[in-house]
């Protein structure tokens, strides 16, 4: 299997600061990040809020421009292309959004808005287009005969539907999925998440699944991309990781995953304080404000991606060697 | 019928619901299509002539005085006592309701200038001894047409520097906003008095002098929708499939922003009938001559000894603008959008 997606030493700063002679500060949403995404992979990526998980998807769509990096879309190098064929890799790169009220335009019927990504790249012609969208409601689990129908008549879940519908109307082969069930309830997250699999497996779909709750992730992902202020901290097939976690930051999160059975005493810390500012990040490891096994060193320097095996790698300095 | 969508269809409810604003528009519309009309209701030329079994039509062709046994071969002057004896001895003529166009000079006068209502001239004469009845009618048209036309192009323009500004915000919304505060700093009424001193205004010329300033009304309303809309998620997720952003411009946020403009319209309307009012009231409007509320309401000035002049030219000011309130009132309550979800 080849790498569809491939990132190297994304950077994505804001700048923040008043428009009045202030000194403008970077915010350093995404900070030299690199991984890679194989086809029909699914990429979980976790992370606390604010730790640039959706910048990082958004810039890989190029819906954000990166400050610095390389992104690559089947071995294509992609962060310089030209606007005219940015619009036509678009038609293979789409986004599921987290908002499933915001993300559809109140006044278009969902027909119209499940058939806009097929009018903007003209990919049937107009009269097949009307049957496309019928297909696609019945994939997933709408009611075809809903199709004039306008978005705040439908709740939560069905609305999700409607997005991953669109997301799917031009047969797309990459999807980022923005943490596409967190604004759902825990009932219909399953039956979305369920969704998602299947779609994914019948569209062979390759996926970037941008999450902070990692029982979501559990269910989903194949692979997972731990990240902490900008950085990703390990990266390890979801097996290995749920079972053994490296990373102290790993570790923690899983131990914060809430088990239902209150005879299991619950192993592990819980992390203390805040994450820092991504203004002024700390000098040295990101994490080292709030890591148990912290180190002289890792004030000092920031450590390394290190490969343990082939599959599998960590930023932190237990595992240097 | 246009098939409106749900929430349009509670809207026109809403403004059905309202009864005043509801009759004024009817109102508004009825008298706008009469005067639309006007060369039909009042007019110097009859509208139909039957003479020596053939029918003549003097409002679309001009007749020589010798096809109907005249004397002269020049333009038979229908209001000649002498040519409608002429006419009539073989035929019968058709005139319209008031037998005077805006700018027919009545000589015979039972008093002076401006004279009091007869029952030829319903509302009397102004101090040429033009009919007052037939100079509302053509004035009442010039004026509303003049009012569309400078709303019409205003918001186009408008709505488009408003919704470029909102759209790319930064530098151009920077721009566009300090260049709208030196231009609106312009007085219009100086640009105009000295224009009108080196040529005559006439109406399209009024209309682009007018239209230069008046579009800036509807920027900032349009420039704020398209500041909030081009950060709506939907407006983002049309933006990251790919679609150009004039399209999701017009598509996603228009639509949003038109419910404020639409709001507008009605006071624009009015406003801009009052501007040309007042320009020709201070005669730098419309050519000498031509029929308009502004000179009528001059004339009241200048002949305070007659004041069925002011009076009849207060009260359809009055109605008309009041009316345009009304609708006004009806549409932006129709349009709430506290009460549209």
């Amino acid at each position: 299997m080849g790498k569809l997606i491939e990132v190297k030493n994304l950077k994505k700063w804001f700048w923040a600061g008043s428009a009045f002679g202030g000194r403008k500060q970077a915010v350093r949403a995404v900070d030299d990040v690199s991984f890679s995404i194989a086809r029909r992979e699914i990429l979980g990526l976790v992370g606390e809020s604010g730790c640039g998980k959706t910048t990082c998807g958004k810039v890989i769509l190029r819906i954000h421009e990166p400050t610095s990096g390389k992104i690559f879309y089947d071995s294509e190098d992609i962060t310089h292309i030209k606007r005219k064929d940015l619009i036509r890799l678009k038609e293979k790169m789409m986004i599921i959004y987290q908002d499933p009220f915001g993300s559809l335009d109140p006044r278009m019927t969902i027909g119209r808005a499940i058939a806009e990504p097929m009018e903007v790249h003209k990919t049937l012609a107009k009269g097949e287009r009307r049957q496309k969208v019928m297909d696609l409601m019945e994939k997933v689990g709408l009611s075809s005969d809903q199709i004039n129908r306008y978005p705040h008549e439908f709740s939560g879940g069905q609305r999700q539907r409607i997005g991953i519908a669109r997301a799917l109307a031009t047969d797309p082969e990459f999807v980022v999925a923005d943490e596409s069930v967190s604004a759902l309830d825990v009932s219909i997250q399953a039956q979305i998440i369920n969704l998602l699999k299947d779609l994914q497996e019948e569209f062979g779909l390759t996926m970037l699944f941008i999450a902070h709750d990692l029982s979501v992730i559990k269910h989903v992902c194949d692979r997972v991309a731990v990240m902490y202020l900008g950085k990703i901290v390990e990266t390890a097939p979801k097996k290995v990781l749920f079972s053994d976690p490296k990373h102290p930051y790993t570790e923690a999160l899983l131990s914060a995953i809430p088990i239902p059975d209150p005879k299991k005493r619950k192993r592990g810390q819980i992390l203390m304080g805040d994450v820092p500012s991504p203004i002024n990040p700390p000098p040295g490891c990101r994490f080292h404000t709030r890591c148990p096994h912290v180190m002289s060193i890792c004030k000092e320097a920031e450590p390394d991606m290190i490969g343990l095996n082939d599959s599998r790698q960590v930023a932190c300095y237990l595992y240097d060697k | 019928m246009i098939r409106l969508s749900r929430l349009n269809q509670e809207r026109w409810q809403r403004f059905k619901a309202n009864k005043r604003g509801f009759v004024s528009l009817w109102i508004f519309l009825f008298f706008f299509v009469l005067s639309l009309f006007a060369e039909v209701i009042a007019n110097d030329v009859p509208l139909l002539i039957r003479h020596r079994e053939s029918l003549y039509l003097p409002l679309f062709r001009e007749y020589a005085e010798t096809e109907f046994g005249g004397e002269f071969e020049t333009a038979a002057d229908y209001r000649d006592p002498y040519v409608i004896d002429l006419i009539e001895e073989d035929g019968w003529i058709l005139w319209p309701p008031v037998r005077f166009s805006y700018d027919t000079i009545n000589y015979d006068l039972p008093s002076p200038a401006p004279s009091p209502p007869t029952r030829e001239n319903l509302l009397g004469t102004d101090d040429r001894g033009r009919d007052v009845l037939a100079r509302v009618i053509y004035g009442f048209r010039v004026s509303v047409l003049f009012g569309f036309i400078l709303t019409f192009f205003s918001t186009i323009i408008g709505v488009s520097v408003g919704a470029v500004q909102g759209f790319y915000g930064g530098w151009i919304d920077l721009l566009g906003q300090r260049f709208m505060e030196v231009w609106s700093g312009i007085p219009t009424l100086y640009i105009l008095i000295i224009l009108s001193s080196i040529v005559q205004p006439n109406f399209w010329l009024l209309l682009a002098i007018l239209l230069l300033f008046s579009w800036m009304s509807f920027v900032g309303v349009v420039r704020a929708e398209f500041l909030r809309g081009r950060n709506f998620e939907y407006v983002l997720a049309a933006k990251a499939m790919g679609m150009s952003n004039a399209r999701v411009m017009f598509r996603h946020i228009l639509p949003n922003a038109m419910i404020a403009t639409l709001t507008f319209l009605p006071f624009t309307l009015s406003g801009s009938i009052l501007v040309l009012t007042s320009l020709d009231f201070l005669g730098f409007g419309l050519p000498i001559g031509s029929p308009s509320l502004g000179e009528l309401l001059a004339q009241a000035k200048t002949n305070l000894q007659a004041p069925r002049l002011g009076i009849t030219i207060f009260l359809v000011l009055a109605v008309t603008l009041t009316m345009l309130v009304f609708v006004g009132e009806a549409v932006r309550d129709a349009l709430d959008p506290r009460r549209s979800y």
